[in-house]
């Protein structure tokens, strides 16, 4: 049996909500997180991801269900006895102390000699690229760097995993690209497993080795970023992540991963399934914009015919609206490759819609 | 030179000019006719000679024809150690009790605070005399000690414990623990509770988070509440005079003396400016020495 950095097994955790009421923010969710992997909860807000964090992290104790670090069973270790350290979202840095103090607090409480401190402390703050910052305080610095500390004052301690809570929440568009890169780039170069709590697909699917989709306190689906985006499991994956047209339908019948769905207005739709279904079942045909074309070509698996209700020109691609003669209106995207980026249609037009029957996946809600 | 005024600054000086006026008629006018007083003498029938001489001064500071007298040098260290030993005690009473509401759930924080505010809604001297019900030989506290006494069959002597310097401390203790609560909570109360998961995280327990992290961001509140605290209970007379039982002088009682009793304003004035200067020393000493903890919270 491979040991895992972290692993969750069957954990639950129920709170008292605001008026007396149980909550259940996470239902017995279990996850294998590998040692020296970038893995990351993704959902939206409520979904349960950050409640996990805390779990591994010790401040919540699963009210069911066992965390082990390492393969050691955490019970009701408190977080100082963790081998694990956080990066919260608002950084929490100790405005009272210097930033030295700050990064240097971790290897204090262990009972580092001060010589030492100081150039392990030096050491991190070169490693987030802040050196000379020892003096400072939290509130002289901004976001961005006081994020950077946050990181070197987590990382010092050598932590076996390293817990990051929507780390770049609070920074704007372009810093948070930045950061992005630099985190990916620390894991890299310290090799310590990370586990990051995101709301943000697009961050999840740009950083993470492994991503695990999370709603109402359950996990729908774990797997790299390819996976999640072309192969989602059900119809809330394919929605959160990314954009998806959702064809709603009945299966008329199935053939190894193939299948065959009615749509509403009599379309036959032939699409993708790893799950077995039956016959009337009620399913959506989940389809990708850019997977999906205007430009006619051989052997395509499904072919509409639709009317153009809007055109987007969005520089890369253009946008196209389509009403298909069944009802359903669905989002097309082509590239721009025309060197004059002509549309292909306009608004109003009669078209035809194709796409192939490998990426039309069938889910169940 | 003369001012330029635009329409700005007219506007501005209207907006203040009632404030100034209240500051300028009942403060600066008021303290220089005490400085002037004071630098005065009494005539035989209670009136004022004005003058100018040091002898309140001196006499103040045990400067006598006769030789040194340290008499009014003693009532103003007493009165320096009591504020110190109020200040002191209202920490240590008060800390625990703001972080304990600081620490409560929102739904009974307001409660809380609201009983620490109630003592403030009953006239101060009638807090005081409450304080002598049950200080007093045959009082509520020696009742209850003799009823216990009597239970278990123990010899029982009313203890001795008004009037004494022990129950003035006690009665100023009562009187400005609220000030004390209130900046104290106010402080802890800010405290992300992140900052303390941060020092868990980092392998602090539970003592040495409060060591490094609660105690130092409460320090603003423990200055703020110094200040409340020490400075009225460096002029407060009603609290010694109820229950030291006017024995127990300091300085506050002295200038109210002088000015009610002995009808010598001079010497009255002096007392005061004294008072006011010892009072102003101290607080800049702290402020220097800990600021008022702005810069702490400002983060």
């Amino acid at each position: 049996m491979p040991e895992y950095a972290v692993e969750l097994r069957d954990v639950s955790k129920r709170f008292p909500g605001p008026s007396g009421e149980i909550v259940n923010a996470v239902k017995n969710v279990s996850l294998q997180i590998r040692d020296g992997e970038f893995f990351s909860l993704l959902g939206p807000s409520g979904c349960g991801k950050t409640t996990s964090l805390r779990m591994i992290a010790g401040f919540e104790l699963p009210t069911e269900g066992e965390v082990y670090i390492h393969g050691r069973p955490m019970g009701q270790t408190p977080p100082y006895r963790r081998p694990v350290n956080t990066v919260f979202q608002n950084y929490a840095l100790f405005p009272h102390m210097t930033i030295g103090e700050n990064v240097a607090f971790g290897l204090e409480m262990k009972g580092v000699p001060k010589a030492e401190r100081e150039k392990r402390v030096k050491e991190a703050l070169e490693m987030v690229r802040l050196p000379g910052f020892e003096k400072r305080r939290p509130r002289q610095m901004s976001g961005g760097q006081q994020q950077r500390v946050a990181l070197a004052r987590a990382l010092i301690n050598h932590p076996e995993v390293l817990l990051l809570d929507e780390p770049l929440g609070a920074l704007d568009l372009k810093l948070r690209k930045e950061m992005q890169l630099e985190l990916k780039r620390l894991q890299r170069e310290v090799g310590i497993t990370f586990i990051y709590v995101t709301h943000d697909q697009e961050e999840a699917l740009t950083m993470s080795d492994r991503i695990a989709v999370m709603s109402g306190g359950r996990v729908l689906q774990v797997g790299p970023a390819h996976e999640i985006y072309e192969k989602p499991n059900c119809k809330f994956v394919a929605d959160f992540i990314g954009e998806t047209n959702l064809l709603e339908g009945k299966v008329i019948h199935q053939h190894g991963r193939q299948v065959e769905v009615l749509l509403a207005g009599g379309l036959t739709a032939h699409a993708e399934s790893d799950q077995s279904l039956v016959s009337g079942q009620q399913v959506f045909v989940a389809i990708r914009p850019e997977k999906m074309a205007l430009r006619p070509y051989d052997g395509a698996h499904n072919v509409y015919v639709g009317r153009v209700e809007e055109v987007v020109y969005i520089g890369t691609d253009t946008h196209y609206t389509v009403r298909l003669a069944g009802g359903q209106r669905v989002r097309v995207r082509e590239q721009n490759d025309d060197p004059f980026s002509r549309p292909l249609a306009n608004s109003g037009d009669e078209v035809r819609v194709y796409f192939d029957q490998t990426p039309a996946r069938v889910l169940t809600e | 030179m003369f001012l330029r005024l635009s329409r700005d600054n007219i506007r501005g000086l209207l907006l203040i000019a009632p404030v100034m006026t209240l500051i300028i008629g009942l403060l600066i006018i008021p303290l220089i006719l005490v400085v002037i007083t004071s630098f005065g003498s009494r005539s035989p029938d209670g009136n004022v000679i004005y003058g100018f001489s040091f002898d309140n001064y001196r006499r103040l500071l045990g400067i006598t024809p006769t030789g040194f007298d340290p008499l009014y040098l003693e009532i103003l260290l007493r009165s320096l150690w009591l504020a110190l030993q109020t200040t002191v005690a209202v920490i240590v009473i008060g800390f625990p009790l703001a972080y304990f509401i600081a620490r409560a759930s929102p739904r009974y924080r307001n409660l809380f605070l609201f009983l620490v505010l109630v003592p403030l809604w009953t006239n101060f001297v009638i807090r005081i005399y409450a304080w002598l019900m049950i200080l007093r030989n045959q009082g509520v506290l020696n009742s209850l000690l003799g009823w216990g006494a009597s239970l278990l069959g123990l010899p029982f002597q009313p203890l001795d414990l008004y009037p004494s310097d022990g129950a003035v401390l006690v009665g100023m203790i009562y009187e400005f623990l609220p000030f004390m609560i209130l900046p104290i909570y106010t402080s802890l109360e800010k405290i992300d509770d992140s900052l303390f998961e941060a020092a868990a995280d980092l392998g602090a327990d539970a003592l040495r988070t409060f060591l490094r992290v609660t105690l130092p961001l409460a320090v603003p509140g423990m200055v703020a509440g110094t200040i409340l605290v020490f400075v009225p209970v460096m002029g407060t007379f009603i609290v010694a005079d109820i229950l030291g039982g006017r024995q127990v002088i300091l300085v506050g009682n002295l200038v109210q003396r002088q000015f009610l009793d002995a009808r010598d304003a001079a010497f009255g004035s002096a007392a005061a400016l004294i008072l006011m200067a010892l009072t102003l020393v101290v607080t800049i000493f702290y402020t220097r020495r800990f600021g008022f903890g702005e810069e702490i919270v400002s983060a």
